[in-house]
């Protein structure tokens, strides 16, 4: 385990050094300590090491993340994991607005709720939020799957493409052109793997199923009022 | 032809309206015929105050030239030395605008590349991404990071040259964009994460940042992402220039870009390229204050795009103050587009040669603004490039005998005082005298 005193070590030498680390690296647990809400920590990273976060973060923590497994023991501030392409990021406290904006791929999960946004423009990644999550997440989604176990603020889904969001408790509205959809086989099975992926314990038969209803996706005047 | 009537009282001569030009009642027409608003390419072509109302006095009894063939002109320019270990070294001050793929097609962004780079100067990616052949072709590789992040992703960002943050363009300040179906190949599709055949629509706003504060620590992370290597720009449309370019600086930018009305877009509404933004000339004074009151005037550069078309352009836009400027839509008539020789095929798209706006609907008959492969193959890459590189070297030409004229030895020092402007709206805009005079409107210290 390599310890980072980030509050002496400061953000640059500590980002240096996560970035050094290649695919073979065999220094492949990292813990941050002192974070104290400073931005960009652990962004950019690009091989399979894990790092933990002491506490809380600021904006885009483990933005643009690939291969890493970043552990945020706190509460997490805007934009955490910003177009993250693959490994894993788990907030342990909640996440502030646009969780995971714009994700290509990998995986988010926060145990407690994530605010506005959670999602926007979302293209492939997976997020996963035990508590609640606020009002226009996933806007303009276009890809991969958010779940939330607990409730979805306003405008859920809005302008949404093929993104897909599970969600156990209640809805307080969809967006412009997002839908109520059947739950069927084949997304209880998805569900259930995106739940232990997360390492979530909860029934996938007690989710909802909401998506694109597709009537936005080619302009027509009729519908000039739902833009 | 006046007509009598039976009772010899003369009709007046049948009269156009001013205000319901033929123009105008054509939109109505088109309006109520489709129930949408137009969509086109291109950048505003209603007739603004522009670098054509300046001129350059050149040398005299006190100002002495330059000799033509002997005497060195440096065209040289450095951009994103404030805070980039790696900054941009141009030799020539004249940039390839962003233009996506998508927008134009792969050979037409690989012509861009070749002939930057034989020219010596950068391109610069798109609301697309990037792809393999901009990047080959492409010494020096700007990479925009747009609001729609289409293909974005860490891999290509450490292989650019530079990242511009687009927060504006001249032809929609405060727009996104809109690329119709047709143009979405499955290329297109695969490389924006969308089903082929839709509507794509990009955002206007950034989907993580909003304001001067969160852009400063979006550019730390994009510089941590990239250990500080690689200049950051920020461009924005000619909205609020001063305030703008300020808070770009502030937020810690290495350069700004700066896009006039006249800047071209693939695709937007008509009536916001022609009704808002502000002229080109109209933006540069204020960045430039802007740029002199916080001491970052040839530190920070400033780049300045937005209908720039020739040498005399290039030499103005530096007389005011900015250190390169960028083209879009001349390069694209470079390569080729709007050729009278497809004169035929663009009559029957129901317009002519230099008209063709409707980029977006992918039936570009020069095969530059389409991804339909039997028009794409029309288009020679490479003699692309070499077009593009002549009409670079022919502009930088063109500005060097400007600067030698007025006694200068890089376009650098050409300055505002080299300058007189033929109208009154110019005189203002670009703070130079009324030719004739030594006033301008709203010059210090002066009154009507």
């Amino acid at each position: 385990m390599q310890t980072i005193d980030l509050s002496e070590t400061g953000l640059r030498a500590t980002n240096k050094m996560l970035h050094a680390q290649a695919d073979n690296t065999n220094q492949t647990a990292w813990e941050i300590v002192n974070p104290k809400g400073a931005h960009a920590i652990a962004c950019g990273l690009n091989a399979p090491i894990e790092v933990t976060v002491k506490g809380s973060t600021g904006y885009y923590c483990g933005g643009m993340n690939q291969q890493a497994t970043i552990n945020i023991h706190g509460s997490a501030g805007p934009g955490t994991g910003e177009n993250i392409m693959s490994g894993k990021i788990v907030i342990e406290g909640d996440a502030s607005q646009y969780l995971g904006a714009t994700g290509h791929g990998g995986m988010i999960v926060v145990k407690g709720n994530a605010s506005s946004r959670c999602g926007i423009s979302m293209k492939g990644v997976n997020i996963v939020v035990q508590g609640n999550i606020g009002h226009m997440s996933a806007f303009m989604g276009q890809s991969g799957n958010l779940v939330v176990c607990g409730d979805a603020g306003d405008a859920l889904g809005d302008s949404c493409y093929e993104a897909r969001f599970f969600v156990r408790g209640t809805v307080k509205s969809l967006g412009a052109d997002c839908e109520k959809k059947e739950m069927r086989e084949e997304h209880l099975t998805l569900l259930q793997g995106l739940l232990d992926e997360a390492g979530i314990d909860a029934d996938p038969a007690e989710f909802t199923r909401y998506g694109s209803a597709r009537t936005l996706y080619n302009f027509d005047v009729d519908n000039a009022g739902a833009y | 032809m006046n007509k009598i009537d039976p009772k010899g009282i003369p009709h007046t001569t049948p009269r156009q309206s001013a205000t319901f030009t033929q123009d105008i009642n054509s939109d109505i027409r088109r309006a109520a015929a489709t129930g949408i608003y137009d969509i086109r390419g291109g950048g505003a072509k209603r007739k603004v105050p522009s670098f054509d109302d300046l001129l350059f006095m050149g040398a005299s009894i006190s100002r002495y030239p330059l000799e033509g063939y002997r005497e060195k002109c440096e065209t040289s320019v450095t951009i994103g030395g404030l805070h980039a270990e790696n900054p941009i070294e141009l030799d020539i001050p004249i940039t390839i605008a962003g233009m996506s793929f998508g927008a134009l097609s792969g050979p037409a962004k690989e012509a861009l590349g070749r002939g930057a780079s034989a020219a010596g100067t950068s391109t610069t990616t798109g609301d697309g991404g990037m792809t393999p052949e901009e990047r080959g072709h492409s010494n020096k590789l700007v990479y925009q990071y747009l609001p729609s992040r289409y293909g974005m992703n860490p891999d290509d960002l450490r292989k650019a040259d530079a990242i511009e943050i687009v927060v504006g363009q001249g032809a929609k300040p405060g727009g996104g964009g809109m690329l119709l179906g047709q143009k979405i190949s499955d290329r297109v599709a695969e490389m924006r994460n969308l089903p082929k055949g839709i509507d794509q629509r990009s955002a206007c706003r950034h989907p993580d940042w909003t304001g001067p504060d969160d852009l400063e620590i979006k550019i730390l992370e994009l510089r941590e992402i990239t250990g500080w290597k690689v200049p950051i720009y920020v461009k924005v449309a000619g909205a609020r220039p001063y305030y703008d370019t300020t808070l770009a600086i502030k937020a810690g930018a290495d350069a700004v870009v700066l896009d006039g009305m006249q800047g071209g877009t693939a695709a937007t509404q008509d009536v916001f390229i022609e009704h808002v933004g502000q002229p080109t000339l109209a933006i540069v004074r204020p960045a430039v204050q802007a740029l002199q009151d916080l001491g970052m005037h040839r530190k920070v550069q400033l780049i300045l795009s937005g209908g720039i078309r020739s040498g005399a352009d290039v030499a103005k836009a530096m007389a005011l103050g900015a250190d390169a400027v960028a083209i879009g839509t001349a390069a694209l008539i470079a390569l080729g587009d709007n050729d009278p020789k497809w004169e035929a095929e663009y009559n029957a798209l129901g317009t002519t040669a230099g008209a063709y706006d409707d980029w977006h609907e992918g039936q570009d008959p020069a095969g530059i603004t389409t991804q339909d492969p039997d028009l794409m193959a029309r288009f020679d890459p490479v003699e692309g490039g070499r077009r593009l590189r002549n009409y670079l070297k022919v502009m930088t030409l063109e500005a060097q005998t400007i600067a030698r004229a007025c006694g200068k030895n890089h376009l650098h020092n050409l300055e505002p005082e080299d300058l007189v402007a033929l109208t009154m709206e110019a005189a203002a805009m670009a703070q130079v005298p009324l030719a004739g005079t030594n006033w301008y409107p709203g010059k210090p210290g002066t009154s009507y």
